[in-house]
């Protein structure tokens, strides 16, 4: 692996840089000027309603999609030149690895995947720190499973087992919490927030910030591809309810205390 | 058994279809994995117009058609990369284009449908001593790829994005895995042909997906089941004097066949009864409803309704509501 900065070093400079990014999707601009900065042992949430690009800028600050204008800095060097993957983890908001058919240990095995040389077969410690990252989610009774025998929930911890097996210094979560019942959710906050206490910084998108709150430094809110708030989450969250209640349009919210709530979670299929 | 092991035509027809068995599932649970289960069939066809060219020019069919299956295949892949072909339209160019052309060249050559046909079902017995070697290099050019790169075509033939922010070259790996599919479809055109040799790559998957869990053992699985259907289909051919790729395809769907009331039986009892928790204010102890109905038979693990774990007891679903066991009758819950 070429040149990785040593993690002191890195903890000095941002460890996400965007700026000015403007990403067009079919021709439409989805994300326009965005600048924004995520710092070692800070975790930042990306909040807005469905359409309003977070799930866009999570996925272009990775290079999953081509950028229109603007930059992106991992770790102080541009995304096209950044190799050092097995610092960042990744948990998309759809991914197809849970209809594999494949075992929960053979998906988390994935996530270290950019610490392997091809043609070596697994080390002893990237076993143990896969065995690590499924008990830190509460999976290391269902190693042997089959991804597809989980409920929603439970696939959803094993995607973020999979993020965190590589021992990564930014984390970025595309909406962790969908499908996953509050328990799991606490048990989520807690994972990631003793993390970040040790330098992880993490950028989450959210439709609700639930039980994660605690957690989040600030928030950014994006509304049609721009930032309109960005600051501590409960001034920006009840700035964005007055003015003209914005944030809290275009999808709707479930509240977790209604008794369907826990279908989405609790309820294995 | 041991008797046909002594003609030497026999020997070579068995090791041929071994290494075809072997290395079709091998490359085909990453073909299967990626949802691209024809694309051993479009290639298949390419490869024809690989065996005109060779005929119409006199050479050797199996380096053309592996020359020009790997260029197809690279062709397709960059288009669908690109986003300028979808992948069933590609495929379908790949299909009509290759086939036309074989036929066409083969035609020119004044070969005809003859000499295409031993290419187009396999002809196994007349396997000689080079073509072996020919096929024992692919096998192995093949093999050392798909099972050393195993957890990187794994990854990348699962949940493309994320094996991006490994730092994978996952355009590198699917050009990969389709030059390798190009080759093994060559590779088995003496063996089962062209028009079956998808098959082998496909069947024998979806039988070890039915019948062990997870992708690795399922990869090993499946070039257990090619290996045995294709073992078995040569010897099966010599003593009922059959096309021997016709009868390994049939083979492997018998055991796909097979394999399918297992899997059935065996998610079954695996399948675990979902939990619904007791809601603090819930109200079956309050509101105490006798379900009206009768029961033919008692709610057991048995019956044909799905369980559903409710707090301390198990729920059946019974036409849109859950039934519980109370004494004598059922309760609604």
């Amino acid at each position: 692996m070429p040149l990785t900065p040593p993690a002191t070093e890195a903890s000095a400079g941002p460890v996400l840089q965007i700026e000015d990014l403007s990403v067009l999707l079919g021709g439409l601009p989805v994300l326009r000027g965005i600048t924004m900065s995520v710092r070692a042992g800070e975790a930042v949430a990306l909040l807005g309603g469905n359409g309003s690009g977070k799930s866009t800028l999570v996925r272009s600050a990775l290079g999953l999609l081509p950028s229109e204008r603007g930059s992106v800095n991992l770790f102080g060097q541009p995304l096209a030149r950044f190799r050092s993957w097995s610092r960042v983890g990744y948990v998309p908001q759809r991914s197809t690895a849970p209809s594999s058919g494949a075992t929960v240990t053979e998906i988390v095995a994935s996530g270290r995947l950019s610490l392997r040389k091809p043609f070596l077969p697994r080390s002893a410690r990237d076993r143990a720190a896969v065995r690590d990252a499924l008990d830190l989610v509460g999976m290391g009774g269902r190693s042997k499973s089959d991804v597809r025998e989980l409920s929603g929930g439970q696939q959803q911890r094993v995607l973020i087992a999979r993020a965190l097996a590589g021992a990564p210094d930014l984390l970025v979560l595309d909406e962790p919490t969908a499908g996953v019942d509050l328990e799991h959710q606490q048990v989520l906050a807690d994972v990631i927030s003793a993390r970040v206490s040790a330098g992880l910084a993490v950028v989450v998108v959210l439709h609700d910030v639930g039980p994660l709150t605690p957690l989040i430094d600030r928030g950014v809110i994006l509304r049609d591809g721009r930032v309109v708030a960005h600051g501590p989450l409960p001034e920006i969250t009840a700035n964005a309810h007055r003015g003209a209640g914005h944030f809290r349009t275009g999808h709707e919210h479930v509240d977790p205390e209604r008794p369907d709530g826990w279908l989405d979670g609790t309820v294995d299929r | 058994m041991i008797e046909i092991l002594s003609y030497p035509f026999m020997q070579r027809a068995l090791l041929a279809a071994l290494l075809t068995g072997i290395i079709a599932p091998a490359i085909g649970t990453y073909i299967v994995q990626r949802r691209l289960s024809l694309l051993g069939d479009g290639l298949g066809h390419v490869a024809i117009a690989g065996v005109g060219l060779a005929l119409l020019t006199g050479q050797a069919p199996v380096p053309w058609a592996v020359a020009v299956c790997v260029v197809g295949a690279v062709t397709v892949e960059i288009l669908r990369q690109r986003g300028k072909a979808t992948g069933d339209v590609g495929l379908a160019i790949l299909f009509y284009g290759g086939l036309a052309a074989g036929v066409l060249m083969s035609g020119i050559a004044g070969q005809g449908a003859a000499a295409l046909s031993q290419y187009l079902f396999g002809s196994l017995t007349t396997v000689t001593g080079s073509d072996l070697m020919v096929i024992g290099v692919l096998a192995v050019v093949v093999l050392v790829p798909a099972l050393g790169l195993a957890p990187q075509l794994f990854a990348v033939s699962t949940d493309e994005e994320f094996a991006r922010t490994q730092g994978l070259r996952v355009r590198l790996y699917n050009i990969l895995i389709v030059v390798l599919a190009a080759v093994t479809v060559t590779l088995a055109m003496r063996t089962v042909g062209l028009l079956l040799v998808s098959a082998l790559m496909v069947v024998p998957v979806a039988a070890a997906n039915n019948l062990v869990k997870g992708f690795y053992a399922g990869l090993l699985a499946a070039m257990v089941v090619g290996a045995a259907v294709t073992v078995g289909g040569a010897v099966g051919s010599f003593y009922l004097d059959t096309p021997p790729g016709a009868l390994i395809v049939v083979l492997a769907i018998v055991v796909f066949a097979l394999s399918w009331p297992y899997s059935a039986l065996v998610t079954r009892r695996r399948r675990v009864a979902p939990v619904l928790p007791e809601l603090a204010d819930d109200d079956t102890m309050t509101l105490h409803t006798e379900v009206p109905e009768t029961h033919p038979h008692k709610h057991g693990p048995d019956c044909e309704h799905p369980s559903v774990r409710h707090g301390d007891h198990t729920d059946y679903v019974h036409e849109g509501h859950r039934h519980a066991a109370h004494g004598d009758h059922y309760d609604e819950h």
